[in-house]
């Protein structure tokens, strides 16, 4: 008898806690749009911060919130996930052309010759923090590879030879994690160019031409040339270092060819046909030369932007 | 029993070379680079340019703030150039070059050694003249001292606390100062009372400066407002915070200044920089820089003009050694090493450490051992290990609430670690952004 009593009351409690539950449970409903699920599951998963929220279900929720997509865009799932996305939203997707990681400093050991030891932690964070680095460029890269920690994507490695870091364009989702790590600012993320080529200035150094390429063989140092060359206004001059703009540049390279210090990189091309092929630039006069023509390509630079 | 600090510190060996050294004038360089921010504060705005003549003792660049200080020139010469060039910072500033001619001074600096010990005990005319002679903390933090005169409305100052601990290792500039300028110093010490307004001052040094305490003791045998502290040798015993509770036994509450607790510290050297720039009118251009290192052959104190750079210094203490691994502005603490040997001296420059290879290799760092020593040596009761992981993982909020902002990168941390681990270069980091991210919350 005992065990049909303990049977009893047991489910008696029971029947008792489920339903004191279900009402308690209604009560203190909190109404959550299904379609923050359906958005979420759509989405990559990577929790990377790319978007600029604090992970997934966050941007699936500001998705649900908002009255249109123009805003919000997911770097790591691209259009196809922003086109499902909409889909479910009932919205319309903006496209957006896919970005890529590109690292701004091109003076690798052989260029840029170390002048100082660091030996304290390991990170550029920490570097950054204490002093200008171990070479004589103030801009450029601190090798310690805080860049490619902070990937999640695996899509940054430092090279040994050179001691920068370099991007697996594949790989890469253009989240910003490494630009937020650089204490540099030296990773931009450029627009992706069709076979994945790309043409910038790898160069940060805002330096005098003379100070820059003391310290660095392959620094901008200013001379405005490829400024002058541009057919497209693609390139602007600013404290002594010249930006391509990855929106109005039409890889036409020819800025490659007119920079005297190889300060902007071509990736990705095919060959040069050897009609096109200049001889190379020699690297002897360099240093008192730099510093001479820049005054004057400065100010033709203030003429051109005067006749605009 | 002598007084000293309650919590943490470490016993780093001492290897004070040059303590019998005396004071030696290091002959005149032939350029100087005096950079425009040499303090705390706001950098000073340049008022000279490119050919311009100047003579010792000039005012060269006004004080851009409140919190700032004016820059003299230190020697006699005509401006080469006003440019960037990296400083012990390692970082380029702005800053002015002078080409040395001759050795002229203004007018009003009065040159000789003799002693003067009466002085307008006005408070305000005190502090005037301090600004006017960019006196700044010769301790090593360069906080510009006319502003730690002037205590914020609703405090006030009972006491000064004269600190003459020098507890890094090597050094001796301060050592040496109160054993050769001990009268100086003790004037200086009345005018920073008179401008305070207090009428006590105590001078706190450590036990291994017997003489040193003999001598400022003899010094002021008959006067009872100034009273001579021996303290029992810990470091970092030349913190502010720690000197005050070694002192008076007083506790500076987390985040708050000395003067919360009535207390206004300044440096032996900084008093004797007060001395000569009120009863001199000699602004603040040179000061004493201790040259020492285990194989360095000649380790010497040298009176230094400001903007000298460091390897003449080297050369007069008989030049670079060859087995160096290190050339530290500073002490080994908290001094820091320096990327090029022709960096200048500035105002905070106390020492110059040149440190045998061997010596200077850190460590490859290891795990975590969670011996906890890090804990039992921190003088501000943090917990250093705890501090490093929350830097390295970017957890702000949390080193906030861990108190990140009351650390005093004296180094005992690292200094003790049987892991060897980067303790501070993390803790400093993580220091800088809180104190960003607190800043701009501010505004």
């Amino acid at each position: 008898m005992t065990i049909v009593y303990t049977i009893v009351s047991l489910s008696a409690i029971g029947t008792l806690a489920a339903v004191i539950l279900y009402f308690v449970a209604q009560k203190f409903k909190v109404y959550e749009d299904p379609r923050i699920d359906d958005v979420e599951k759509a989405l990559p998963g990577a929790n990377c911060g790319g978007c600029g929220f604090a992970g997934c279900r966050a941007f699936a929720e500001s998705c649900v919130k908002a009255s249109d997509l123009s805003d919000l865009f997911c770097p790591v799932g691209g259009n196809d996930c922003m086109t499902g996305v909409a889909d479910i939203l009932g919205m319309e997707a903006v496209v957006q052309t896919p970005k890529v990681a590109v690292v701004r400093c091109n003076g690798g050991c052989d260029q840029r010759p170390k002048t100082n030891q660091f030996d304290g932690a390991s990170s550029c964070a920490v570097a950054a923090s204490l002093y200008s680095g171990e070479t004589g460029c103030q801009y450029g890269c601190l090798s310690h590879g805080d860049c490619v920690t902070a990937c999640d994507f695996d899509a940054i490695h430092m090279n040994p030879e050179t001691g920068l870091p370099e991007v697996i364009d594949d790989k890469c989702v253009a989240c910003g994690a490494c630009v937020d790590a650089c204490p540099k600012n030296l990773i931009e993320l450029r627009k992706k160019a069709p076979k994945d080529r790309k043409i910038y200035v790898s160069c940060r150094n805002e330096d005098k031409g003379g100070v820059a390429k003391k310290s660095c063989s392959v620094a901008c140092i200013g001379c405005s040339k490829c400024f002058k060359v541009c057919p497209f206004d693609a390139i602007t001059m600013a404290n002594n270092l010249a930006y391509i703009d990855a929106d109005k540049c039409k890889l036409c390279r020819k800025c490659v060819v007119e920079c005297p210090t190889n300060a902007i990189v071509e990736l990705n091309f095919p060959p040069r046909k050897p009609k096109t092929d200049l001889p190379p630039k020699p690297a002897a006069k360099t240093v008192e030369k730099a510093a001479a023509p820049k005054e004057s390509a400065t100010d033709s630079q203030t003429e051109n932007n005067e006749t605009k | 029993m002598l007084k000293t600090f309650k919590i943490g510190g470490v016993h780093p060996a001492e290897n004070k070379f040059s303590a019998d050294k005396a004071i030696e004038k290091l002959a005149l360089p032939k350029s100087v680079f005096i950079p425009v921010a040499q303090h705390i504060g706001a950098p000073a705005q340049a008022l000279v340019k490119k050919g311009d003549q100047v003579k010792v003792g000039q005012i060269i660049a006004q004080a851009g703030g409140f919190v700032s200080a004016n820059i003299h020139s230190s020697v006699s010469g005509t401006v080469k150039k006003v440019d960037l060039a990296t400083d012990a910072s390692g970082y380029p500033k702005q800053g002015i070059f002078i080409d040395v001619e001759g050795d002229e001074w203004e007018d009003t600096i009065i040159t000789d050694d003799k002693l003067i010990e009466k002085f307008d005990t006005d408070s305000k005319t005190i502090i005037d003249k301090i600004n006017a002679a960019g006196i700044v903390g010769l301790g090593g933090a360069t906080f510009p001292t006319h502003v730690k005169l002037m205590p914020p409305p609703g405090s006030k100052a009972e006491m000064l606390i004269i600190n003459g601990v020098e507890c890094e290792p090597y050094l001796t500039a301060d050592h040496r100062l109160m054993l050769e300028k001990g009268q100086e110093i003790l004037v200086g010490t009345r005018i920073l009372m008179a401008a305070l307004g207090v009428n006590k001052a105590y001078i706190g040094i450590e036990n291994n400066k017997k003489d040193a305490i003999g001598r400022l003791k003899e010094l002021t045998a008959s006067e009872s407002s100034i009273e001579i502290v021996p303290l029992k040798v810990k470091y970092p015993q030349g913190g502010e915070k720690q000197l005050i509770k070694a002192v008076t036994g007083r506790e500076v509450p987390s985040g708050a200044l000395p003067i919360a607790v009535g207390a206004v510290v300044s440096n032996v050297g900084t008093a004797f920089a007060v001395y000569e720039a009120v009863q001199k009118n000699k602004p603040l251009i040179e000061r004493v820089v201790t040259v020492t290192g285990k194989s360095v052959s000649k380790p010497s104190n040298f009176m230094v003009r400001v903007g000298t750079p460091v390897n003449e210094l080297i050369d007069a203490a008989g030049g670079l050694p060859e087995d160096t691994g290190k050339v530290i502005s500073g002490g080994p603490m908290m001094g820091k090493a320096i990327a090029s040997l022709d960096v200048p001296v500035t105002k905070g420059t106390s020492g110059i450490l040149i440190m045998p290879d061997q010596d200077a290799k850190r460590k490859t760092s290891q795990n975590c051992i969670r011996c906890g020593r890090c804990v039992t040596v921190c003088p501000m009761g943090l917990e250093p290990f705890l501090l490093m992981t929350v830097s390295e993982r970017q957890i702000w909020d949390r080193a906030e609430s861990d108190c990140i902002m009351d650390c005093i990168e004296c180094g005992s941390c690292s200094f003790t670690c049987p892991a060897d681990r980067p303790l501070l270069d993390y803790i400093r980091l993580g220091k800088g952004k809180v104190g960003q991210i607190i800043r701009s919350r501010k505004k």
